[in-house]
C-alpha cells in the first residue's frame, strides 16, 4: 500500500529539458511543483569535472550515463510476425538516466524543423497529389503551425545559448545561414563555433558543387553566455567529449547548465530523484489524474497527490507510462484504431568514410555540434516528383571527436590486429575522415509500440514492445541522399572512400541516433493523436505531455532538441494563461 | 518579493531618526532592525544550515577551538528572552551579556561597539519579533583554560577598545557610511583583519588579509598586488551584491556574508562600502620577483595547469567572467599565505549562488589524482605566470592543509 504524501499543485515526471522548463515556468507562477527523476542527481562541476569526464571507457563504452537496461528495457521485432525479444544492453538507441536525462549526454545539434515539415501531410498532397502518398505511409500534420512555434524555438535557443548563423531573419536571406530555414525573429544568442580543417574542407567542396553549406547550431557554444535566467555558459574547448558526455565546462547547454541553477534556488520546488513513477493514478471517472505513483531505491511506494501531471520522460517511456496508467486507448495497427504507441518513428542516418591525401585533420579537435552542413536535400527543399520516395535530411561535416577507443580508422585491407594494424592506425588517425546525413523517418500504419505479451519488469509491469523496420521510402531516401554526399566527398579526392547508404532491416544492435519519436502524438483529431495542440491528453485534462519527442507526429530529417524545447515553452505558456485559469481541456 | 524588501529597508533607512521611529514597537523600527541584523549578517552564525533562523547551533572553528553560536531567538529558557534590553546593548557593546557573563570575541563585538546605540536597540526591537524557538547550545566548547570566561577580562584589556564609531569630517558621507557599515556591523575586519597570537586584530594592518576555518580572507585594502587594488568600484559592488564579478567568485566563508548579508543590503548602502574600500590602506604594493620559468617547479606546474587547470581558467590565466576566476593578476593568487589556494585545489569549492549570479559553479577536487608536490608546483606556476609574482608555494604547507582538511571536512 503507497504511503500517500501531501499534495502538490504539479508533479513533474523525469527531470531532463522538458521537465526543468515545465517545472522552472510553473514554479515561476508560484505553483507548489514536485519532479521525481529515476535517476541519481547529477551535478555539472562533481559528476563531470574536465579532470575526467572525458573518461572515454567509462561514458563512451561502458555508458555510465546511460538507462541500465535492469532499470527498464524494452522488447522489440521488425514486424508484427516476429516474436519481439528484449533488449538486454541499450546500443541501438542510448536513453539517458538522472537529472538532465538525454540533455546531458547529447551532442548538442540544436535545429529547428523547416515551416513545411509542420504541414506535411497537406504539403505533399498539394504539391505532388494525395494519390502519390504511400497508403500505409501516416504522417500528418501537426496541430501547429511553424510561425506559432516561432518565438518558443527562439526562447528555448536563449536559454541554451546556441550558436549559429542565421540564414532568415524575419523573411530577409543572411549570406552565411542556411538559406532554407524558416524565419527567425532574431539572431542565433552567440556567434558560430570555429570549423576544424575537416570541417572547412567540407564547405569548399560542397560550395564548388553549388551548395550553400552553413554552420550547424550548436549547444556547444562558442563563446561565455549569460542566459535570461541569469546563469553564465562558459566557452566550448573543442576537447571532443560531447556526445555520450557531461560537459564539466558549463559549454554544452544541458538542463544543470542552463535552468537547474535557478530552478533549485525556488523553494516551491523540489526533486525526489532514484525514484520511478510507476503509474499516473486516476479517480473513478477516469477523466482525471489524482497523482502518481512511484517507488524509491528501498523498494517503498508513494503516491504524490497532484493537481496536473507533466509526463516529461524520454519519449519512449512517456508512452509506456501512459499505457500502463490506461490513458488514452491503445493503438491497434490490424484496426487502425487507437492512439497511444501510434506512429512511432526513428531516423534514417548514413554515411560516407574517406582517408584523405596528404591531409592531416586533428580530428580530434572537435566539437558535438560543430561542422559545415548543406540542407539542399532535406524536407521538402527539392522536388522528389520523380524520385519514388518522400522525405530528406541534412548532410555535412560533423566532426564530433575521435576518440581511441572507437575512432581507429584504417584503409581497406589493413589486417584488424597486429604490428600491420597498429602502423595503419597511427598513420590513418589524422586523415580519415567521415561525412554524414541525418534523415527523415515518416510513419507507417505497421511501426509502432504496444505493451509486451509476455516480458515483464521487476514491478510486474509489462515491458513495452517496439515494433519496427525501414520502409522502401526511407531506403530509397538514405540512397539517394547518401548518392549527393559521396558526390561532395569525391570533390574532396580522397586516397579511398565507403559510402554506406542506410539498409534494411532495421538492427536494435548498430547505434544510428537516440532520436525516437512518436507514440504520444499531438494533432488536431483524437482518433489521430494523443494530446491536442497544448500537448494535454484528449483523455485526461490534467495530464500533459509537454513537448517530448514522443508527440511528434512523424520524424523529420533534423534532430529533435530544439523542436522539443520550442514544445515545452508552448506547453508552459499554455497552462500558464490558459489552463491555469479554467482548468479542463484546452481544445 | 526579495526585491521588493530591500526597497522597502533602503527607504526606511531614510526615516532614521525622525521622532515616531523611538517607538520601539513601530514597523519601522522594527523594519530598520532586521536590515540591521542583515548588515551585521547575525543569521551568518546563529543560523544552522537547515535550522530555524537566529535559533544558533553553528559551530565555529577557531584557532583555540570549537565555538557555537548561541540562540538568539526570544525563547526564555534556551534564548534571551530573559536579556534585558540594555543588557543587550552591553552584550553588542561590551561583550558582556546576562548578568555580566563575558562574551567570546567571536561574537565580533570589537566591531559591534562601534554601532550608534539607536542602531543596536533598534536590532533589538527587531529581535524581540523572531520567533521564539527553544534550542540549547552548549556555545563555550573550548579545552581548559580557555573555557574559563574570567581569561576575557585579560583578552578585552589587550585587545578590546569599546566605542561608538566616530565619523571623519575630512571625507564625505557616503565615506563614512562605508566606514561605519565596514568597521561596525559588518564586521568585515573579524575575517580580513590580521590577528595577534591570542587573536586580537592588528590594528596597524586592518583588512590587509587573515586566516581562518582552513581559509584565508584576502587583503580587500587598495593594494594593487596582494590587494583589490585593481578592482573599480562597480568591480567590488557587483561582487558585495551578486558574489561574481569579472575577477572572482566567492566561496568558502564568504559565501555566507553573501547569502545572509550583502547580497540583500540596499545598493545605497553597498555603494558605501565600496567607496570606503577603495579608499583603505596604503595603495601601492610591491611586487617580489617572480620565480624564474625555468625553475623545477614551474615546469611542472605548467604541464599540470595544461592538463587540469586550463580548460577552465584558459591558458593566459583569464578565466571566464563571472563563471571561472581570473587568475592572472589575481590578489589572493598572489597573496603571502597560499591556505586558500591549496584548500580549494585539493577540495574543490563551490561559489556562491544569489539572485544576480544563480549558477553556483564549482572546481573540482584535485586531491585524489595530485601529489603535495604537484599541488605546490602547479601554485607555484599560477602564482608566478601572466605577470603575477609570489613566493613558490612549498609541497609542506599543502601537506599541513591536507591534513586539516582531513581533521574537517
Amino acid at each position: 500500500m503507497a504511503r500517500k504524501l501531501p499534495r502538490k499543485d504539479v508533479v513533474v515526471v523525469g527531470l531532463g529539458w522538458t521537465g526543468s522548463i515545465l517545472a522552472y515556468e510553473l514554479a515561476k507562477q508560484g505553483l507548489d511543483v514536485i519532479a521525481i527523476e529515476r535517476g541519481p542527481w547529477r551535478d555539472t562541476a562533481t559528476d563531470f569535472p574536465p579532470g575526467y569526464a572525458q573518461d572515454e571507457l567509462r561514458y563512451g563504452v561502458r555508458l555510465d550515463l546511460f538507462l541500465r537496461p535492469q532499470q527498464e528495457t524494452l522488447t522489440v521485432r521488425n514486424n508484427m510476425k516476429q516474436t519481439a525479444l528484449p533488449i538486454r544492453s541499450f546500443s541501438g538507441f542510448l536513453p539517458g538516466n538522472g537529472v538532465g536525462g538525454a540533455g546531458v549526454h547529447w551532442n548538442g545539434q540544436t535545429w529547428r524543423f523547416l515551416p513545411s515539415d509542420f504541414n506535411l501531410r497537406s504539403h505533399l498532397e498539394q504539391r505532388y497529389g494525395a494519390d502519390k502518398i504511400p497508403a500505409d505511409m501516416t504522417i500528418q500534420d501537426w496541430p501547429v503551425s511553424y510561425d506559432e512555434l516561432e518565438s518558443y524555438y527562439d526562447r528555448f535557443e536563449k536559454l541554451a545559448g546556441i550558436s549559429g548563423k542565421a540564414g532568415n531573419l524575419n523573411g530577409q536571406k543572411q549570406a552565411g545561414g542556411n538559406p532554407f530555414e524558416g524565419w527567425r525573429s532574431s539572431e542565433y544568442p552567440t556567434p558560430p563555433l570555429k570549423q576544424n580543417y575537416g570541417s572547412a574542407l567540407f564547405a569548399e567542396a560542397a560550395q564548388k558543387l553549388g551548395y550553400s553549406p552553413f554552420p550547424r547550431p550548436s549547444a556547444n557554444i562558442s563563446e561565455a553566455y549569460t542566459n535570461p535566467l541569469g546563469i553564465r555558459m562558459g566557452q566550448c574547448t573543442y576537447c571532443g567529449f560531447c556526445e555520450r558526455f557531461g560537459c564539466g565546462n558549463y559549454a554544452k547547454a544541458s538542463p544543470q547548465v542552463c535552468v537547474l541553477p535557478a530552478l533549485m534556488r525556488m523553494p516551491n520546488f523540489s526533486v525526489q530523484t532514484e525514484s520511478e513513477v510507476t503509474k499516473i493514478n486516476l479517480d473513478s471517472t477516469g477523466k482525471r489524474a489524482t497523482g502518481v505513483t512511484y517507488v524509491d531505491t528501498s523498494g517503498e511506494e508513494w503516491e504524490q497527490p497532484a493537481d496536473i501531471v507533466l509526463v516529461c520522460a524520454f519519449s519512449l517511456f512517456n508512452v509506456r507510462l501512459m499505457l500502463l496508467s490506461g490513458i488514452g486507448k491503445p493503438y491497434d495497427p490490424v484496426s487502425g484504431k487507437g492512439v497511444v504507441g501510434r506512429n512511432y518513428a526513428y531516423q534514417t542516418t548514413s554515411g560516407v568514410s574517406m582517408i584523405l591525401k596528404d591531409k592531416i585533420l586533428n580530428s580530434f579537435i572537435a566539437t558535438g555540434s560543430g561542422g559545415m552542413m548543406i540542407d539542399e536535400f532535406n524536407g521538402d527543399n527539392f522536388d522528389h516528383k520523380d524520385l519514388g520516395f518522400f522525405g530528406g535530411g541534412y548532410m555535412g561535416s560533423g566532426q564530433t571527436g575521435a576518440r581511441p577507443i572507437t575512432t581507429l580508422p584504417v584503409p581497406k585491407g589493413t589486417p584488424k590486429w597486429g604490428a600491420q594494424w597498429k602502423k595503419a592506425a597511427a598513420e590513418t588517425y589524422s586523415s580519415g575522415y567521415g561525412i554524414s546525413t541525418h534523415g527523415s523517418s515518416y510513419s507507417y500504419r505497421d511501426c509502432y509500440l504496444d505493451l509486451d505479451p509476455t516480458y515483464k519488469d521487476h514491478f510486474g509491469r509489462p515491458l513495452m514492445r517496439m515494433t519496427f523496420d525501414f520502409h522502401d521510402n526511407e531506403i530509397k531516401m538514405s540512397q539517394f541522399l547518401t548518392d549527393r554526399l559521396a558526390e561532395i566527398a569525391k570533390a574532396l579526392d580522397p586516397v579511398e572512400m565507403t559510402a554506406s547508404p542506410r539498409k534494411g532491416p532495421w538492427n536494435s544492435t548498430i547505434y544510428q541516433t537516440t532520436h525516437n519519436t512518436g507514440g504520444t502524438v499531438m494533432g488536431a483529431d483524437p482518433e489521430t493523436s494523443v494530446v491536442n495542440r497544448y500537448c494535454q491528453s484528449w483523455d485526461v485534462s490534467n495530464v500533459f505531455v509537454p513537448g517530448g519527442a514522443s508527440v511528434f507526429p512523424q520524424n523529420h530529417g533534423y534532430n529533435p532538441t530544439g523542436t522539443v524545447g520550442a514544445l515545452a515553452y508552448w506547453t508552459a505558456d499554455a497552462i500558464k494563461d490558459r489552463y491555469l485559469k479554467n482548468p479542463g481541456p484546452l481544445v | 518579493m526579495m526585491n521588493r524588501s530591500l526597497a522597502a529597508a533602503a527607504l526606511l533607512i531614510s526615516f532614521t531618526g525622525s521622532a515616531f521611529a523611538q517607538d520601539p514597537q513601530s514597523f519601522d523600527r522594527v523594519e530598520r532592525g532586521r536590515y540591521l541584523a542583515v548588515l551585521g549578517d547575525c543569521a551568518g552564525c546563529h543560523t544552522a544550515p537547515g535550522g530555524a533562523p537566529f535559533a544558533g547551533g553553528l559551530a565555529l572553528e577557531t584557532p583555540f577551538g570549537k565555538l557555537v553560536a548561541p540562540n538568539i531567538t526570544p525563547d526564555r529558557e534556551t534564548g534571551i528572552g530573559n536579556l534585558t534590553d540594555d543588557e543587550f546593548v552591553a552584550a553588542l557593546h561590551e561583550g558582556r551579556s546576562h548578568n555580566g557573563k563575558r562574551l567570546y570575541p567571536a561574537m565580533p563585538y570589537p566591531a559591534y561597539t562601534k554601532m550608534t546605540e539607536d542602531d543596536v536597540r533598534a536590532m533589538r526591537s527587531y529581535f524581540k519579533t523572531v520567533a521564539p524557538v527553544s534550542n540549547a547550545v552548549i556555545a563555550n566548547q573550548l579545552p581548559f583554560p580557555l573555557n574559563i570566561r574570567l581569561a576575557l577580562v585579560f583578552w578585552n584589556w589587550l585587545n578590546f577598545a569599546p566605542g561608538r564609531y566616530q565619523p571623519n569630517p575630512q571625507k564625505s558621507s557616503e565615506w563614512n557610511r562605508g566606514a561605519y557599515i565596514v568597521e561596525g556591523p559588518a564586521h568585515c575586519g573579524t575575517c580580513h583583519t590580521p590577528k595577534t597570537l591570542l587573536g586580537g586584530d592588528k590594528t596597524g594592518t586592518p583588512l590587509a588579509g587573515a586566516t581562518l576555518q582552513g581559509w584565508f580572507a584576502p587583503n580587500i585594502t587598495t593594494d594593487n598586488h596582494k590587494g583589490v587594488g585593481s578592482w573599480s568600484k562597480e568591480d567590488l559592488v557587483q561582487y558585495l551584491k551578486t558574489g561574481a564579478n569579472s575577477f572572482t567568485l566567492a566561496s568558502g566563508p564568504m559565501s555566507e556574508a553573501i547569502t545572509h548579508s550583502t547580497s540583500q543590503m540596499s545598493d545605497a548602502d553597498i555603494a558605501a562600502i565600496a567607496t570606503y574600500l577603495k579608499d583603505s590602506g596604503a595603495g601601492g604594493g610591491s611586487k617580489p620577483t617572480p620565480v624564474a620559468a625555468g625553475d623545477n617547479a614551474m615546469r611542472a606546474g605548467a604541464a599540470i595547469y595544461k592538463d587540469g587547470c586550463a580548460a577552465c581558467h584558459k591558458d593566459n590565466g583569464g578565466g571566464e567572467a563571472q563563471l571561472f576566476p581570473k587568475l592572472a593578476g589575481s590578489a589572493l593568487v598572489q597573496s603571502d599565505d597560499p591556505t586558500t589556494l591549496a584548500h580549494v585545489v585539493l577540495s574543490g569549492t563551490r561559489a556562491v549562488s544569489t539572485v544576480g549570479a544563480p549558477t553556483a559553479p564549482a572546481m573540482p577536487a584535485f586531491d585524489w589524482r595530485l601529489t603535495d608536490a604537484q599541488v605546490a608546483a602547479v601554485l607555484t606556476y599560477i602564482r608566478n605566470s601572466w605577470g603575477n609574482a609570489a613566493a613558490a608555494v612549498p609541497a609542506s604547507a599543502v601537506a599541513d592543509q591536507r591534513t586539516s582538511l582531513a581533521k574537517t571536512p
